[in-house]
């Protein structure tokens, strides 16, 4: 089953410190030589983007910056067994940000990617 | 607050979770200290049984691996003070009978040995000494960290024959001294073919259950999958592993097309291509050109990724490369000599040259009796005949496909094909 999860963060005024990076850097290979981790990368904070609504029969089209409580910081698509195993594998990311940068607060949210299996 | 879904039911699911994530490296470091897979196999099992005694009230450690390993390694010093252990080769444990201090756990999961230990493990778990389903067996289990009774659902067998299977297995390592380690340099080829076997086959027991219900069951494929790329981080330098990979990929990601809403199957020729999973096909081509670009010989996985790219490039069956498909199995032909790949290629000629040319090629394997048992021979029949306007001989053989198919989708597939004939 295929679940992405999404990771946000509140916005921080200093860079991640580079033994996160490299935590983070060294889960990412760890989880693609498992086999589990599909894809991921990180996002350019909300300045960079845009954002298209349609709301009432209007399309309208914003560009950045927006201000957010939390920004989204990256995306991670796994290819597990369940919910479960998607969960320990972000467990362990976000365990990276609490050793290395223990101001940082976020939250990720993990959901699952319709597939051959069905919906359920 | 939250807690965490239904209290221990919650931790246990956790702690399951952290197990699978963690089996085969704890396993693997565990075999290179005993020197014996199944006593790695039980110590291991011990520690898990620990873990879900302690993580529940303490939480998941901040390093699961690590405890694990400082358990299972502890377990193994009182197994080997209270226990005749001699038949047992247990040497290099630690005497560590300390709470594990920061030390011991970074030790316990040094990344050093990872990859050859786990290299090792997979060669050990599908040794030519043990019989194929063992072998398919004990790789689940220890590799991907499944239980026995997931294995048996994935089988359709009961756990009790799940759990023998894996008994026989380590009573063979044990009894024919079967060491945790490499193959020699003149046998990695032939240990190697074994390893993709093993992954191939869990493969297709997924992709076409050959009994029971099911047309398919995506979890065996998809464990599968995950294996053939721990296979490909491990050896990156060997083709056919990426091949296999490839092929593995490339078909998965027909999965989603291969059933309707009902869950009956779908025929390629049939299926919505729009539903093919675009990420697994383009995982799936690009392992293949990474392949391609180390220059080696083609195998048959590597040939047959090939074919199946064949597919995967074509936005419909009319827009295939039948003739590059029917090459490919010509090649395929030669690497690995089978009725199964003249039929395969019968019908891609059938596709590339017109059906007489295909039945041509498929009357001489009739001739030949080698596949008197398999459907698939008279379905293609069946086709080639249904476009030679031959619609008696078409329904004809559409239900001699239908009288020997095993699975129950397939045979009402053959059934409704059988109707389907035009006159």
């Amino acid at each position: 089953m295929r679940y992405l999860v999404l990771l946000k963060g509140k916005p921080m005024n200093e860079p991640p410190p580079a033994a996160l990076m490299e935590a983070i850097a060294a889960l990412g290979v760890e989880a693609t030589r498992s086999g589990a981790l599909l894809d991921t990368a990180g996002l350019m904070p909300r300045a960079a983007g845009a954002r298209l609504t349609l709301i009432g029969g209007e399309l309208d089209i914003t560009d950045g910056p927006f201000t957010e409580a939390k920004e989204l910081v990256s995306y991670a698509l796994w290819e597990v067994r369940g919910p479960d195993d998607a969960v320990a594998w972000t467990r362990r990311f976000l365990a990276a940000h609490q050793e290395h940068w223990p101001a940082w607060e976020g939250e990720a949210d993990v959901v699952k990617v319709m597939g051959p299996e069905g919906i359920g | 607050m939250t807690t965490p879904p239904a209290g221990a039911e919650g931790a246990r699911r956790a702690v399951e979770a952290v197990w699978r994530m963690e089996a085969g490296r704890l396993i693997a470091g565990l075999a290179r200290l005993t020197g014996d897979l199944g006593l790695a196999e039980e110590l291991a099992q011990d520690a898990l049984v620990a873990a879900l005694e302690h993580w529940p009230a303490t939480g998941v450690p901040p390093n699961p691996g690590g405890w694990l390993m400082t358990t299972a390694k502890r377990r193994a010093i009182d197994l080997h003070r209270h226990r005749d252990m001699s038949e047992r080769k247990l040497h290099l444990l630690a005497d560590d009978r300390q709470p594990p201090s920061p030390a011991d756990l970074a030790a316990a999961s040094a990344d050093d040995h990872v990859g050859d230990d786990l290299l090792r493990l997979i060669f050990t778990a599908c040794h030519p000494a043990l019989s194929t389903e063992s072998r398919v067996a004990l790789v689940l289990k220890c590799l991907a960290g499944l239980s026995t009774a997931e294995i048996a659902r994935a089988f359709l067998v009961s756990e009790p024959t799940i759990a023998q299977r894996i008994v026989r297995a380590k009573k063979t390592l044990s009894a024919r001294q079967i060491a945790f380690e490499m193959p020699r340099a003149g046998d990695i080829a032939a240990r190697r073919g074994s390893v993709l076997e093993v992954v191939y086959l869990i493969f297709n027991e997924g992709y076409a259950a050959t009994a029971g219900e099911d047309w398919m069951r995506p979890e065996l494929c998809a464990e599968a999958t995950r294996l053939g790329r721990v296979l490909v981080a491990l050896m990156p330098a060997d083709a056919e592993v990426g091949g296999l990979l490839a092929l593995m990929e490339l078909q998965a990601s027909r999965l989603p097309a291969r059933t309707d809403a009902e869950g009956n199957p779908v025929l390629l020729a049939e299926q919505d291509r729009r539903r093919w999973d675009r990420l697994l096909l383009r995982r799936g081509l690009a392992e293949l050109d990474r392949v391609r670009a180390l220059d080696a010989p083609a195998g048959p996985y590597v040939v047959q990724a090939e074919i199946a790219a064949c597919h995967a490039r074509a936005t419909s069956v009319g827009e295939t490369r039948w003739d590059q498909i029917a090459a490919w199995y010509a090649i395929l032909g030669h690497l690995w000599p089978s009725p199964v790949v003249e039929l395969n290629r019968a019908i891609a000629v059938g596709m590339a040259d017109g059906p007489a040319a295909g039945l041509a090629l498929l009357d001489e394997l009739t001739g030949s009796g080698r596949l008197a048992g398999y459907p698939q021979l008279r379905a293609a029949r069946a086709e080639m005949l249904t476009r030679l306007g031959r619609p008696a001989d078409a329904r004809t053989e559409y239900e001699r496909a239908a009288a020997l198919s095993k699975n129950d989708r397939e045979r009402q597939l053959f059934f409704s094909r059988a109707l389907a004939v035009p006159d």
